[in-house]
């Protein structure tokens, strides 16, 4: 881990002042993943800016009927609360799904949506990849591969998103309000949040230097029946091979994404106007364009399955 | 559903031996200018206050010090233990503010004014925790290593699910989570035991929370 | 003491304390956080540096050029340690490739310098500061595609690569029924909780480290060997061990390097391997490839019986003898086993949890399954039916005991087997369950090992041995064997373990040491209750019970023999011919009920039990964890554990606990163990046996088997994931 000084700051305002004031600075909150990186000098931040206090630790309604998460928020209390059991089932299944109760416990909601991947290559410093090291080259192409993305890929990075609270919230269509230096707001769709890994898989987000997430909005609650299957070797603890969540309404009509097949929570939209006919023509859908390896060529059967269960499953 | 496409092997980067049988690779670590050398700078520090077993502690830490290493090489707290200092193993679980966290993914100097619990404040040989007794009768354990990180965990869980923290098995969100042992060993999968004790730590657990098999 | 006739009544047979299921007695400890492991040994040097490993980029080739100016001149180092700078370096016995690699590269993560400073946050930025550049060679990495080149591996610990009886080709030709099918099994990491992490301080040329091993003399010796000194100068000290299971049978870069840093230092230095360098540094199971042949007429009986298996090391290494147990196992009158072993570039293998048994029997027991349903027998009937109460290979050799068939049977009837259902026919829910059984086989092994006990004027006892306790509950039994042989209850004894300044003992592996170290600890008390017989003037045949010892009408305090100063002695078990006139094994029988997603194929294991029958368990409590735990293990190597090889870069890719996945509390439910009365004299006066090896042998197949039953699809290629089951389940509604 390379030095760095620390600084710890109480409003949004003073934490992209600090961003713009010094250079290779880094916000951190919960740190379970950001640590993890510097620990292995993949993450490299002279500066941190721990934002872990800001007073963005609330849930509140708003004014459309549906929730405002402050960035802050922990998954565990996020998890918890009422409201999202009650009516965002599918966000508490995907959450308690994920990680363990100790990693829950510190991390955040901002953070969460910030994960980088978990590709062995990408960890490893010795290995090429052009996600740490743009221009390096992929390893995982032509490696060990059997966790890796089955569409959105390109021929530099075929590495997945890792986050099963994104699953949820991109079936939930959220919103993720950011600041800049400058003070300006912004609400970025989850749909437009993450970058294609194309020729620059080093580009994740589609956030500008600097700017902090502060919030994550839901729209009104839309019924329905929530289920979020995740797949997975070991019982627990584990990331996904793939997950499917969904919210299935009683005429049969519903949202679906997918975790674990690419470079983020995976929906198509179009793909759900098949729901009421099954899950074959909605996994056709959703992995129009997929492009396998011999090691994970199974995901495509897998999506398919793992959804036909899910849609038994929601008819009880 | 369409054949799906194979990839090409990598191109770049993927310069492995091939008919020379012999590549040159340059390990360069990443973020790192190749300038000349640079004069060792002492590396900043940070001074933190915080409660450890109750008592107050201040150090003045490199800021790199993770929480763990605070209390094994700072305080001299070793019942906390390193397993794999990623969150892969949770034998660093410690109690926060009345939450279990692997403290090898925290730095130090983010925990000021919090009150930490190790287990050395959970017991000791002699008055020992009502949970660290029902490990020792249950053989909850063999070569001891990921055992406080357990404990701890197991601590924590009980009062989570007092709590009505949900968990992946619960089957309904609208009610209370109870103590079962399926509940159990879901929120215990944080702490992994290689010597495999598993079945009789969930035995230890039930018998302080009171739970009949 | 030699141990050359079978054992008669003696004290352990009163099983006043031993047999007795007991609490560990160093749990308070271990559950307070208060037993110190290796790396946190404030208390025994002061002014500690830290060391910090720098692995190898590449599997093989060399190290062009090292360029360690920035690393220097970062804060606070001290020292760094390179082949350049080290000194010359002897390769230990026990290890295949160097500790301390450069300027050839033999494998990925090999050490190649240890960066030493003040502080652990120096070190580990200094070393990512080394520059390296390596010069890459072409190493081989692919077992399937080395098979061809692989050679018949010369004998090792005096067992020959290749065994033949009868004619196995003619029979196994003329068998009406056959099995010849392929199995393989992935490398395997012991993925122990702690890493191997030691300290090391020098005293003029006097080293000592505080480690975390398994065989303190051997690893005493290897040390003395590879740094050129006597090893009368170095003490190793590893009173806990956070878990070894063959990782920690030898010396470690950790402790090379500790060792090395320190005398650059010139200061104690502490190292601990950081996680994701421990599974390319270190060892591991070797993969193997297996092909077993087994043929039987109609009504199930064995004609022929076939195993060969191929495995890979690095050069100067030894083959993963999975084909042993099948010499053994079964009746049949012509047999063949075969081992080849391929030169790999992966790191080193080398022993794990059952060693030769664990892979062996994943294969062999699965096929047996494949057997029994081809001839429509019921797979527990067939192995009941081929039983062997002598050495099938030599039929004048019988085995000490052997107690297969009434663990099959036992098992059979706790776990319910009758209610066993055709493959895919059992469904609950989404579910499809189905169960499965295997034999569980592990050879027993006895060691000369020695002890040294104390009597104090307060009538405690204090047993001294290089023993370790890796988990295994070795204080325990310690305790036990010296309270029962000393009549003094258990809170009147001490246990000192790992201190290479104590009596040298068998150590912890090959699931020899409990027996082996027990039955030092008791020569020892044979010597002392001597030696207090003679003090206290007494007649030999005095009876030490209650904290007394009384012969005649004389009753007298145990401690009052030391009443005018401690009483010693120290002797050390050796063993005669026994285990070569008596086959000496452990038996068990591994039931397992799995439920598989018809959908998802996800596999979740319901129910285990385990029987066993391993001589007499000198504490039932630890012997269950023992096994339990073995269970654990044997259910990972089923269903998720498998290192990752790239073939092209020649590592495991996956080499952390997050890429490497080992059982989680959500995977194993409760589990059931029971231990058949035995006690076997041929032994050692203790009777006892190894049980903690057993207890993983058998456990994948008979996961492997109950997924088949429960599926209707035979996976032979471990770990058995969702991905090769997925195609072949039932279609969707």
């Amino acid at each position: 881990m390379k030095s760095f000084t620390y600084e710890r700051v109480d409003s949004a305002a003073a934490a992209t002042a600090a961003f713009a004031r010094t250079p290779g600075a880094r916000f951190i909150a919960g740190g379970t993943n950001l640590l993890d990186l510097m620990k292995l000098e993949i993450e490299t931040p002279q500066h941190l800016i721990d934002v872990s206090r800001l007073a963005l630790d609330k849930i509140e309604a708003t004014a459309d009927g549906g929730l405002r998460i402050g960035a802050m928020v922990r998954n565990t209390d996020l998890a918890s609360d009422a409201r999202v059991r009650r009516d965002y089932g599918l966000l508490t299944r995907a959450l308690v799904a994920s990680a363990s109760g100790q990693l829950r416990n510190k991390a955040t909601t901002a953070g969460n949506l910030l994960q980088r991947t978990r590709c062995p290559y990408f960890y490893d410093t010795n290995q090429p990849c052009n996600k740490r090291q743009p221009g390096s080259g992929c390893a995982a192409i032509g490696g060990f591969n059997r966790l890796h993305a089955v569409v959105g890929a390109s021929d530099a990075c075929i590495a997945t998103h890792p986050s099963d609270m994104a699953v949820a919230m991109r079936a939930l269509d959220a919103a993720i309000e950011t600041v800049d230096a400058a003070g300006k707001a912004r609400a970025i769709p989850i749909a437009d949040f993450y970058r294609a890994p194309a020729k620059t898989p080093h580009l994740e987000t589609v956030l500008a230097p600097g700017e902090l997430i502060t919030a994550v909005t839901l729209p009104k609650p839309v019924g329905g029946t929530h289920i979020y299957h995740k797949v997975r070797d070991r019982a627990s603890y584990a990331f996904a091979l793939i997950s499917v969540g969904a919210i299935v309404q009683r005429d049969g009509s519903g949202r679906v994404a997918l975790g674990g097949v690419g470079y983020k929570p995976w929906r198509v939209e179009a793909a759900e106007a098949a729901l009421p006919r099954g899950a074959k023509p909605v996994a056709d859908g959703l992995l129009a364009g997929a492009r396998t390896t011999h090691e994970n060529a199974y995901k495509l059967p897998l999506v398919e399955r793992t959804l036909a269960g899910v849609l038994t499953q929601a008819k009880g | 559903m369409q054949t799906p496409e194979e990839y090409e092997l990598s191109r770049r980067g993927v310069l492995v031996g091939g008919a020379a049988s012999v590549a040159t690779v340059t390990m360069v670590p990443i973020g790192t200018a190749a300038a000349a050398t640079p004069p060792a700078k002492s590396p900043p520090t940070a001074k933190v206050a915080f409660e450890v077993n109750g008592t107050a502690r201040e150090l003045e830490l490199d800021t790199r010090t993770s929480l763990l290493d605070a209390l094994r090489e700072h305080l001299h707290l070793t019942g906390t233990k390193k397993g794999c200092d990623h969150g892969q193993c949770g034998a660093c679980t410690v109690i926060v503010d009345g939450r279990r966290i692997n403290s090898c993914l925290t730095l130090a100097v983010m925990h000021e004014g919090e009150k930490i619990t190790t287990i050395e404040g959970l017991g000791t040989p002699d008055k020992m925790h009502a949970m660290q007794d029902a490990f020792v009768t249950h053989d909850g354990y063999q070569c001891g290593y990921c055992t406080p990180g357990q404990i701890c965990s197991a601590v924590a869980v009980l009062d989570e699910i007092k709590a009505g923290v949900p968990s992946h098995v619960t089957a309904d969100l609208g009610a209370a989570p109870a103590v079962t042992k399926v509940e159990l060993r879901e929120r215990m999968s944080g702490n992994i035991c290689r010597c495999g004790a598993y079945s009789n730590i969930i035995d230890a657990i039930t018998d302080v929370a009171g739970v009949k098999a | 003491m030699k141990f050359d006739t079978p054992a008669t009544t003696n004290p352990i047979d009163q099983m006043k304390i031993v047999g007795k299921p007991t609490n560990r007695i160093e749990g308070p400890l271990k559950t307070t956080g208060t037993a110190p492991y290796a790396y946190e040994r404030h208390d025994v040097a002061a002014n500690q540096a830290y060391g910090y490993v720098v692995g190898s980029a590449i599997a093989k080739g060399r190290i062009a050029s090292m360029n360690l100016d920035e690393a220097r001149a970062a804060p606070g180092v001290i020292a760094i340690v390179t082949a350049d700078n080290a000194g010359k370096l002897a390769k230990g016995d026990f290890n295949t490739a160097k500790l301390l690699g450069g300027p050839d590269i033999e494998h990925y993560h090999q050490a190649i310098a240890l960066v030493v400073a003040d502080s652990f946050e120096q070190a580990r930025a200094a070393a990512s500061l080394v520059r390296v550049e390596y010069a890459r060679g072409k190493g081989a990495y692919d077992l399937a595609a080395a098979i061809d080149t692989a050679i018949k591996p010369k004998a090792s610990f005096g067992t020959e690569p290749d065994s033949a009886v009868g004619n196995f080709a003619a029979a196994f030709a003329a068998a009406p029924v056959q099995i010849d099918a392929r199995y393989t099994t992935p490398d395997h990491s012991h993925a122990m909780m702690e890493p191997h992490a030691s300290i090391a301080a020098w005293e003029g040329d006097k080293l000592t480290v505080w480690t975390s091993n398994q065989m303190i003399a051997w690893s005493v010796g290897d040390m003395a060997k590879t740094l050129g000194i006597p090893k009368e100068n170095i003490r190793f000290d590893s009173p806990y061990i956070g878990g070894g299971f063959g990782g920690k049978l030898f010396n470690r870069a950790d402790v090379l390097l500790a060792a090395l840093g320190a005398k650059a230092a010139k200061r104690p230095v502490k190292v601990a391997l950081p996680r994701p360098l421990m599974i390319n540094n270190t060892t591991h199971r070797p993969a193997t490839i297996q092909r077993v042949r087994l043929g039987a007429t109609a009504d199930g009986k064995l004609t022929a019986i076939g195993h060969e298996s191929w495995s890979g090391d690095l050069p100067g290494g030894g083959p993963e003898t999975a084909v042993a147990q099948t010499r053994l196992l079964y009746a049949g009158e012509n047999r063949m086993t075969a081992m080849r072993l391929a030169v790999l570039d992966l790191p080193e293998g080398n022993a794990m949890r059952a060693p030769g048994e664990a892979p062996g029997l994943m294969a062999l027991e699965i096929a047996v399954d494949e057997l029994a349903e081809k001839l429509g027998i019921d797979p527990i009937a067939l192995r009941v039916l081929n039983d062997t109460q002598v050495d099938p290979e030599k039929p004048s050799r019988p085995f000490s005991q052997r107690q297969l068939n009434k663990c099959l049977e036992t098992g059979a009837d706790k776990f319910g087997w009758s209610k066993r259902a055709k493959p895919g026919a059992t469904r609950d829910g989404r579910w499809l369950v189905g169960m499965g059984v295997a034999a569980a086989f592990r050879n027993n092994l006895n060691g000369p090992s020695a002890a040294r006990v104390r009597l104090a004027k307060s009538g405690v006892v204090t047993v001294e041995t290089d023993m370790t306790d890796i988990g295994t509950g070795t204080y325990t039994i310690i305790a036990q064997t010296a309270a029962e042989m000393m009549g003094v209850p258990l809170d009147k004894v001490a246990v000192k373990l790992g201190d290479s300044a104590f009596p040298v003992s068998a150590g912890s592996g090959g699931q020899w040491g409990a027996n082996s170290s027990t039955a030092g600890v008791y020569a020892a008390c044979v010597k002392l209750r001597e030696a207090v017989v003679q003090k206290l003037g007494l007649a030999s045949d005095a009876v030490f019970a209650g904290g007394k010892v009384k012969a005649g009408r004389r009753s007298v305090a145990l401690g009052d023999a030391a009443a005018d100063g401690e009483l010693v002695a120290e002797d050390k078990m050796e063993y005669g011919d026994l285990a070569e006139k008596f086959q000496q094994s452990t038996f068990g029988a591994h039931f397992v009920e799995v439920g598989v997603d018809a959908m998802t194929g996800e596999i979740r294991v319901r129910r285990m039990l385990a029987v066993c029958a391993a001589g007499r368990i000198l504490n039932p409590k630890a012997a269950r964890s023992q096994v339990i735990g073995a269970m654990t293990m044997g259910a990972g190597a089923a269903l998720m554990e498998e290192l990752a090889v790239d073939k092209r870069f020649g590592f495991f890719v996956n080499h952390d606990l997050a890429g490497y996945e080992v059982p989680v509390h959500a995977d194993i439910p409760h589990q059931e163990v029971i231990f058949l009365d035995e006690a076997d004299p041929t032994t050692s006066p203790m009777k006892a046996k190894g049980v903690g090896e057993l207890g993983i042998c058998g456990v994948a197949a008979a996961v492997a088997n109950a997924v088949y039953n429960a599926t209707g699809v035979r996976v032979r290629n471990y770990p058995i994931t969702l991905d090769k089951l997925l195609g072949k389940l039932p279609d969707m509604v």
